[in-house]
């Protein structure tokens, strides 16, 4: 504890000392020894000057057209982001270095991003935001490098970093200089990846290399009508595929949240996103060093849930809404679902237990009975690594039929693409808690935070039944060419139909719904 | 044993309750008040409550000496009891020619007229169909009331004011009929404008005696369903009151009525009467009753059964103070006073902490509302020794219930009980479409109302920005880190804006907004679904429903829910700049306003319909509701057919 401590203030220190130095406002220049005082005034003159403009970005005229938009400005976003006066610049004045094309002509400082840290409720984070109004928010070399300076001091200190993505792709200018810049990026989003917490929010269009860097990070959510990723914008498409398509329908915010799963959630607009945004950073720790955050808890942790009671309907074929159960579960039914639109037949999201974040899976008996397939495995691995790479506890709410057949399924890689849940969550050392609603079938059971892949207390309900495969299925097999296979399924029912195998095998903690068990656990 | 809830039975010595239950009610309160739970089928009524068949085996199998049938179901069914009484186990209700003569709606007013009580002008007979139901409405002359032989509880009713309504009504009301009762046989009578809806409730023994508890005044009512209840009636005069109490009795003589049953009367501005209907059985609205009379009518009612005689005389029951039961149903009151709504109630608290009041309620935290039943929660009954303090009691019970899940009537309930020709007891059947011609749109507020909401929001916003800055665990940063003390904001609430400065000092919320300064005392649980705090010293509730990271506040206050949202003053300046999402139109499409089935579509693709006529039937909780095309045009798309069953908000059809 106290080495960490130690470590803590070092670099503290080390991160004044290197601000000082090297960022603050009053540059080097000023503290020159050979400045006479006129000398000193224009210096001083300059750089409010230089401020001035950093502070306007392309200029009026071009705010206003981000406006138009129904867009903020990258200095609004981050006004908005960060507790009041709590954003430290770096690189203010930093400009392109490209000479070619005229560019030497239009210099802005700055350039097309502004980048630094703020506080976020309090807490630090590291952040860069695109500015189309400069250059389009294209990337240049020394755009790249103050946003890979704030992701090498994120990483020193060890706090997330937030990219508000706004941009028109590489600076065509400055060539392979701008792709050198992308790669630089590239590596820090990789080498900070599992480190700290990662997010992008794209505000803006994002394509070509660029849509890379978001992809790597952890989160990366966009706002619905203004963004868009994609590779090749739908000029390109048509001219290599022929295809007609519009920017919303190729890589907008719906394509993204429901089809494609590059983005984890949508919102209303920019000033939604944002306050959202520093919402969700309220459930994530600053590093991988920290503990999952506990906030002040007013719901009581030991309060009854009698509506458990009612949510799994008493026919075993019937379905219900996996996320009633969740909601009555958390903290004040506060659920940040992720990718709520995408793979509906998991839930994942964060939620608090006696105000500790904890990560929450499910299965969703609501969409496609809870099956898993190959989007929801993926969607449910991802997120078990994220959890267990940043300390959270993941809670996992089993009512699992097996796993998707059908060619479509296993052409795919069914096998390969569901091995990555089973892999994450036998991998993953954060507390686990099972709690077993309804079904567990098949290799599916074994796959959802199973006893078996080192879950830490896994508990069934009294609807719970675990068993290799349904009774139709089993009996059928079992029971091959002999008359009266029905006969067979009711026997079958009675004996796999409960929690009781598996209770008498020692696989489950308890059998019933003790909230109070999970509370203390996670708390 | 029982088959519907009448609040909790108490349990005397050597009694054993037994409960009959369905599928869907398992979970439900009554069945863990019971001693012990049968299950007779499945959620579906017809299959299970109303199978008598399935009841008799569990009577049976349970070893039952006697039924009690609750009110609703089979309470007035003569085949039932019947059969209860060959298999030799008592009814805990009148006999089998009581129920015969009272059930059928042309046979009671015949006995009625026989026994000397005033009844209504109207067609002595069967209507054939719809052609016959014009013909008789207009011999008797409009408006005409269309009902149900077989019928009680508002069940296959149905107002006529000219020879469209009369057809629509007469289908209507005999498919409602074939639906409820198995009975599709339709009556037609003089229909009384302005009336008031009070009832009788009488008491008669095997031995010949029989005594009258007084009035009910059940006047509020929508679509000929009770909502408001109260006794006694501020309307009746003593001279009327005995009178219809005499003729109530003189009808019970002459039956020889025995158990508990009730006398409905229609009573016209100049406190003349007409019999209504008697109802043999136990009356949902029954506890405003026992609260001004002290009787226990359930324990009446057993008594009677086991052939006691009645040990009360007309002089035994006074009218002590004033009751009045507020039905609370789980509907949507913005909608026609009410359509139903289903879901399940993740939160229920009950105001019981209120000195004199009484929930009786078949349902808990946790229970869902499905589409198979009455959409009623509880009957909320409280006293006091005048109507003003049983209306004040009413107020602060509403205000404290938490009901969450579904969306419920408490709103329109409030709204009601403040209201004007209410309290001045100037109310008629018509109350509610006169009261609020335009249908109900909610609490209606004056300046210091609105100012305390915007006043709480303010604070539940502070509160929940302050605790977003408390986290118990973080390493200590370098920067340096203070919760917010000081807030402006932006709080709209409708369509308007309000700036308000908000400043935390000690245990209070100063609140600024416009010239005064409210000072609110910092009571605020953000886990707590009540908000009990004092706004400059005056005690005020409300109820937080729900909060989030965007700023939406729902908070309830005096039964309304407002959206509120609140905003720092530099959010609120940049939300500005955000342009405006496209709604959907949905001018051309006919939306499902509840959940139900669909009982029948009467439009096809390429049909063209006229504003106002029906495209389909959707039935939910045994109600049907006939959906009209909201404007004229050809049908683009049909998405049901009869049998389906729908949500909310579905999109049924849609126009061109």
């Amino acid at each position: 504890m106290r080495s960490k401590m130690a470590l803590y203030c070092l670099r503290g220190a080390v991160r004044s000392n290197y601000i000082r130095r090297n960022y603050g406002v009053c540059g080097v220049q000023l503290f020159n020894l050979y400045s006479t005082a006129a000398h000193t005034l224009r210096v001083n003159q300059q750089i409010k000057e230089k401020r001035k403009r950093a502070l306007l970005g392309g200029g009026e005229s071009r705010i206003d057209a981000q406006h138009k938009k129904g867009k903020l400005t990258a200095r609004e976003r981050i006004h908005l982001l960060c507790d009041p006066g709590s954003f430290v610049e770096y690189d203010m004045l930093v400009e392109h270095t490209c000479s070619d094309f005229g560019m030497e002509k239009q210099k802005y400082p700055g350039d097309s991003v502004i980048t630094g840290h703020g506080l976020i409720n309090g807490r630090i984070a590291y952040m860069f935001s695109q500015d189309f109004t400069v250059f389009g928010g294209s990337l240049s070399s020394i755009h790249a490098k103050k946003i890979c300076k704030v992701m090498d001091q994120a990483m020193l200190v060890g706090a997330p970093v937030i990219g508000l993505n706004d941009s028109g792709g590489a600076r065509i200018q400055e060539g392979v200089e701008s792709l050198a810049g992308y790669a630089d990026i590239f590596l820090r989003n990789v080498l900070s990846s599992g480190v700290i917490p990662q997010i992008s929010l794209i505000m803006g269009p994002c394509a070509g290399g660029a849509v890379y860097s978001p992809a790597m990070t952890d989160f990366t959510f966009m706002v619905e009508d203004t963004s868009y990723l994609f590779i090749t914008g739908p000029d390109v498409v048509k001219s290599v595929t022929n295809e007609n398509v519009t920017q919303e329908e190729l890589g907008g915010a719906k394509t993204h949240t429901t089809t494609s799963g590059v983005a984890h959630k949508a919102f209303h607009n920019d000033v939604d996103a944002l306050l959202q945004l520093r919402n969700f950073l309220g459930f994530l720790p600053l590093s991988n060093k920290d503990p999952a955050p506990i906030r002040i808890c007013d719901d009581p942790w030991d309060r009854d849930v009698p509506t458990l009671d009612t949510i799994i309907p008493q026919e075993t074929t019937e379905a219900y809404d996996m996320l009633e159960v969740v909601v009555n579960v958390v903290d004040e039914r506060d659920f940040f679902e992720i990718m709520p639109n995408y793979a509906k037949n998991i839930i994942i999201g964060f939620g608090r237990m006696n105000g500790r974040t904890v990560g929450i899976v499910g299965n969703q008996p609501k969409c496609a009975a809870g099956c898993l397939d190959i989007n929801s495995s993926v969607k449910g691995a991802r997120f078990v690594r994220f959890c267990d790479a940043f300390n959270i506890p993941i809670i996992t709410f089993v009512d699992v039929p097996g796993f998707l057949p059908g060619t479509g399924q296993e052409h795919n890689g069914i096998i390969r693409h569901g091995a990555k849940l089973l892999y994450a969550f036998a991998e993953a050392t954060v507390p686990k808690i099972t709690v077993i609603t309804r079904k567990g079938y098949g290799g599916a059971y074994d796959v959802m935070s199973s006893k078996h892949l080192r879950g830490d207390v896994n508990y069934a309900w009294p609807t719970a039944e675990v068993a290799v495969m349904g009774a139709k299925g089993a009996t059928s097999i079992l029971f091959k060419g002999k008359p009266d296979v029905s006969k067979y399924e009711a026997e079958y029912v009675e004996k796999f139909g409960n929690p009781f195998p598996a209770a008498v095998r020692g696989v489950y903690f308890k059998i019933g719904i003790e909230l109070l068990f999970i509370t203390t656990v996670s708390s | 044993m029982k088959a519907e809830t009448f609040g909790s039975p108490k349990t005397r010595p050597g009694e054993q309750w037994y409960k009959l239950v369905e599928d869907a009610s398992e979970k439900k309160r009554h069945v863990r008040m019971a001693d012990e739970a049968v299950c007779i089928g499945p959620a579906a009524t017809k299959d299970s409550y109303l199978n008598i068949d399935h009841i008799m085996l569990a009577v049976t199998k349970t070893g039952s000496q006697a039924v009690h049938p609750g009110y609703g179901f089979l309470s007035e069914n003569a085949v039932f009891v019947e059969k209860l009484e060959a298999a030799g186990i008592s009814f805990i209700g009148p006999s089998v020619e009581a129920i015969n003569g009272m059930g059928d709606k042309l046979e009671s007013k015949r006995l009625a007229q026989a026994a000397g009580v005033n009844t209504i002008p109207g067609f002595d007979g069967i209507v054939n169909d719809a052609d016959h139901c014009v013909q008789i409405a207009r011999e008797i002359s409009y408006p005409v009331m269309i009902k149900a032989s077989a019928g009680g509880g508002g069940k296959g009713m149905r107002i006529a004011r000219n020879d469209d309504d009369a057809r629509d009504g007469f289908r209507l009301a005999s498919q409602e009929a074939a639906s409820s009762f198995g009975d599709d046989r339709i009556l037609v009578e003089k229909f009384i404008d302005k009336p008031r809806h009070i009832e009788i409730q009488v008491l008669g023994d095997k031995h010949g005696n029989a005594v009258y508890l007084n009035e009910r005044e059940c006047s509020i009512q929508r679509r000929n369903q009770k909502v408001i209840e109260e006794a006694p009636s501020v309307f009746l005069n003593e001279g009327t009151r005995k009178a219809m109490g005499e003729q109530a009795v003189s009808l019970c003589k002459r039956l020889g009525y025995y158990s508990a049953g009730t006398v409905e009367f229609l009573v016209d501005s100049e406190q003349k009467f007409y019999f209504l209907e008697m109802n043999t059985r136990l009356q949902v609205e029954h506890p405003v009753t026992e609260y001004i009379t002290g009787v226990d009518l359930v324990h009446q009612m057993i008594r009677i059964a086991k052939g006691h005689p009645l040990l009360l005389t007309q002089k035994d029951i006074p009218i002590k103070g004033w009751a009045i039961e507020s039905r609370v149903y789980s509907e949507d009151p913005y909608k026609n006073f009410g359509l139903p709504s289903i879901g399940r109630l993740y939160k229920y608290i009950e105001p019981l902490h209120v000195p004199n009041v009484r929930c009786d309620s078949g349902i808990d935290e946790g229970s869902e509302i499905s589409i198979y039943y009455d959409p009623m929660i509880c009957k909320l009954v409280c006293y006091g020794n005048t109507r003003n303090d049983a209306i004040n009691t009413s107020l602060e019970a509403l205000d404290s219930y938490v009901i969450r899940g579904v969306t419920h009537n408490i709103p329109l309930l409030r709204d009601i009980l403040t209201e004007t020709n209410f309290i001045e007891g100037n109310i008629s059947t018509n109350y509610l479409s006169e009261v609020y011609p335009d249908g109900f749109k909610g609490r209606q507020l004056n300046s210091t109302d609105k100012q305390h909401i915007l006043a709480i929001a303010a604070c539940v916003f502070s509160k929940m920005d302050m605790r977003s800055y408390t986290f118990l665990n973080e390493r200590p940063s370098t920067a340096k880190r203070k919760e917010p003390a000081e807030w402006t904001l932006v709080i709209s609430l409708f369509d308007e804006e309000l700036q308000c400065d908000v400043k935390k000092v000690g245990n209070k919320f100063h609140v600024h907004m416009k010239t005064d300064t409210l000072s609110v005392e910092d009571h605020i649980n953000l886990s707590s679904p009540l908000i009990q705090t004092n706004i400059n010293g005056k005690p005020i509730v409300m109820q937080l429903v729900s909060k989030d990271a965007s700023g939406k506040l729902q908070i309830v206050y005096q039964g309304t829910t407002f959206t509120i949202f609140v905003l720092s003053d530099k959010a609120s300046k940049f939300l500005k700049m955000m342009p405006e999402k496209p709604t959907v139109d949905v001018s051309k499409v006919v939306l499902s306003p509840m959940p139900g089935m669909v009982k029948s579509v009467s439009c096809e693709v390429g049909d063209t319909m006229a504003e106002g006529q029906e495209v389909c039937i959707i039935e939910a909780m045994k109600m049907q509701n006939s959906l009209v095309a909201g404007a004229s045009g050809k049908v683009k798309a049909v998405h049901v057919k009869a049998g389906d069953t729908v949500g909310e908000d579905d999109v049924l059809i849609e126009f061109e």
